[in-house]
């Protein structure tokens, strides 16, 4: 690849060139592999899967397999409609995103404008919640929430997930970037802190609502383990957990068709998200790890 | 840093930072702090009665030559997920810096695996990769490697590996890609005229440059490993065959709600709320370091 000629930029630029071009194009295509394998088999039969090697290029049941899973479900292991489990997943990721922006948004307000006792005290509880995920602290958890009879309903699906350390960080780190003038402003117009919450930091915080509303959506319809524990009736399932429930016995027992189709419906929504909001995803992204 | 002018309310704040507060002690702290109860005591088999056992829970697991096995499972697993995800990710990203045309749309065709859920991963992977009916086994076979991931233990740990890794690659990537793009052209521009190939300017300037982005990724790959992947083992092997991809949370898991040991369960959970608290440390400490740069 060196090239001495050339000057200045620099090496051989039509082969570097080359040579990056090559590798993006496979790492595209190696990524895209398992989705195009799983889009193929949901237009296939089952007999057509199951003959070994499956086609790579798609059938004509495309229809079929989409409406039976929507409407029916798998025929063997679970056998719940799949259209119910998006609603849930799509109830459960709104309101997770929207809870967490909202309790996050409010805890980092109080704490930036606000002086009171035990002002530090909160920020640490907040922290701490960073170290108590909810693969630690399993079964408690589920006691809790059996306890309050949260089984089996959105609230127990959503409340014990919406707390947001990161979101509060988040707010707290912007909001100390906001100009002290403005509250001065709002003092000497006789604007209560309320008012002046709605009317500038409100407003002022859009883009970074917006940007962390996407991520939250994907990792509310991502989540796996805490549904998992919490619903044991069908018709409360999220998509990925009725996903895993479809996967009851062997490989040729399994209605892969449907199955697959389900994949597809269970990833397309948070996929088109991060491909048509990949603006608000990238910043989401970034900010939320600082 | 502080706010120089606040507001001033008795009863505002408060109420502001309740629902946090609430949420935060209901479902986390009072959890955890149960957890850290359970962990001292012993159940009889039918959970009628229960004793207290001081740290017998702790020294039994420590004798348990399962646990210690989980914890070696988990440490091959998480490592080999960030250095497969990381180091993928770091080779495209450098080849996305380099290309001028068509650098977004590689972005996009390279990000979106991050949407996809670790259970699904995990199926859709396992799938290609499926002993009877997989098209990746079929041609495996073909080329002479007999593949079966049910039975084979090392095949089973790469499986899971492979599901995990694949949407942390689109993670690395961006973060990667940032970390490359705020590298002054004109320094490897120099590095270039004095006669420095392509790798040598590589690992002399640029990967010196972004060890804090990789060091950062290191951190969050590893916390991703340990705790998020979860559904990916779920949904593929269960931890098995036999133990060989049962790392921690699994078991923790596994014992608690599969085999209802809830005493044994909560001791494992409390010594991983110590190694979340370690990696959280490291990573704030880290943080610090990164905002000085």
């Amino acid at each position: 690849m060196k090239n001495s000629t050339t000057a200045l930029m620099v090496e051989n630029r039509p082969v570097a060139d080359f040579i990056a071009h090559a590798i993006l194009i496979v790492g595209v295509i190696v990524v895209a592999f398992p989705l195009w394998v799983t889009f193929v088999a949901s237009t296939r039969t089952f007999d057509e899967i199951v003959h070994v090697p499956m086609p790579l290029f798609p059938g004509t049941h495309l229809l079929e397999n989409y409406h039976q899973a929507l409407v029916a479900g798998s025929a063997r292991g679970s056998s719940a409609p799949v259209g119910t489990m998006l609603l849930n997943s799509f109830i459960v990721a709104v309101s997770i995103a929207i809870g967490k922006i909202v309790i996050s948004i409010l805890s980092a307000f109080a704490i930036v404008y606000f002086r009171f006792p035990l002002r530090k005290f909160f920020f640490w509880m907040i922290f701490i919640t960073l170290m108590l995920p909810v693969e630690v602290r399993i079964i408690p958890t589920f006691k809790v929430a059996a306890d309050m009879h949260l089984l089996d309903s959105y609230a127990g699906l959503v409340l014990p997930l919406i707390a947001s350390a990161t979101a509060t960080f988040l707010f707290r780190q912007f909001f100390l970037t906001i100009p002290d003038e403005l509250v001065e402003a709002a003092r000497i117009d006789g604007a209560g802190p309320m008012r002046f919450f709605w009317d500038v930091i409100l407003p002022l915080s859009k883009t970074h609502i917006a940007a962390l509303f996407v991520i939250l959506f994907i990792y509310g319809w991502n989540q796996y383990l805490w549904p998992l524990l919490i619903t044991s009736r069908e018709s409360m399932y999220t998509v990925v957990i009725g996903i895993k429930r479809m996967i009851a016995g062997g490989d040729a027992y399994n209605e892969w068709n449907v199955i697959m189709a389900t994949a597809m419906l269970g990833l397309m929504p948070p996929a088109l998200v991060v491909i048509l909001m990949q603006k608000w995803f990238v910043k989401g992204l970034v900010e939320t790890e600082k | 840093m502080e706010k120089r002018v606040v507001f001033k309310s008795a009863w505002l704040p408060y109420a502001l930072v309740a629902p946090q507060i609430i949420v935060t002690i209901v479902f986390f702290f009072w959890p955890a702090i149960e957890a850290v109860y359970y962990s001292f005591l012993v159940q009889d088999p039918f959970g009628l009665s229960s004793q207290f056992v001081w740290f017998q829970n702790f020294k039994d697991l420590f004798d348990d030559s399962h646990y210690l096995a989980s914890f070696r499972v988990t440490a091959v697993f998480s490592l080999l997920v960030a250095f497969l995800g990381m180091s993928i990710a770091l080779l495209l990203a450098t080849m996305a810096d380099h290309v001028i045309r068509g650098s977004l749309g590689y972005k996009t065709l390279l990000i979106w695996p991050y949407a996809v859920a670790p259970a699904i991963a995990g199926v859709l992977w396992a799938f290609l990769f499926s002993p009877s009916i997989g098209i990746v086994t079929f041609y495996l076979l073909k080329a002479g490697i007999n593949w079966n991931w049910v039975i084979n233990e090392n095949q089973a740990m790469l499986l899971v590996v492979m599901a995990a890794a694949y949407k942390q690659v689109s993670y690395n990537f961006l973060f990667f890609l940032a970390g490359l793009q705020s590298i002054p052209k004109s320094m490897i521009e120099a590095a270039a005229i004095d006669g420095a190939t392509p790798m040598r300017r590589f690992w002399t300037i640029v990967f010196p440059l972004i060890s804090p982005t990789t060091f950062f990724l290191l951190v969050v790959n590893i916390v991703y490993a340990f705790f998020d992947t979860f559904g990916v083992i779920d949904a593929t092997t269960q931890g098995g065959p036999g133990e060989a991809t049962k790392i921690l949370v699994y078991k923790v898991y596994y014992d608690g709600v599969r085999a209802a040991d809830l005493g044994s369960s909560s001791a494992q959970s409390v010594i991983l709320m110590f190694v979340v608290i370690a990696l959280t440390v490291v990573q704030f400490r880290f943080v610090e370091r990164k905002v000085q740069y």
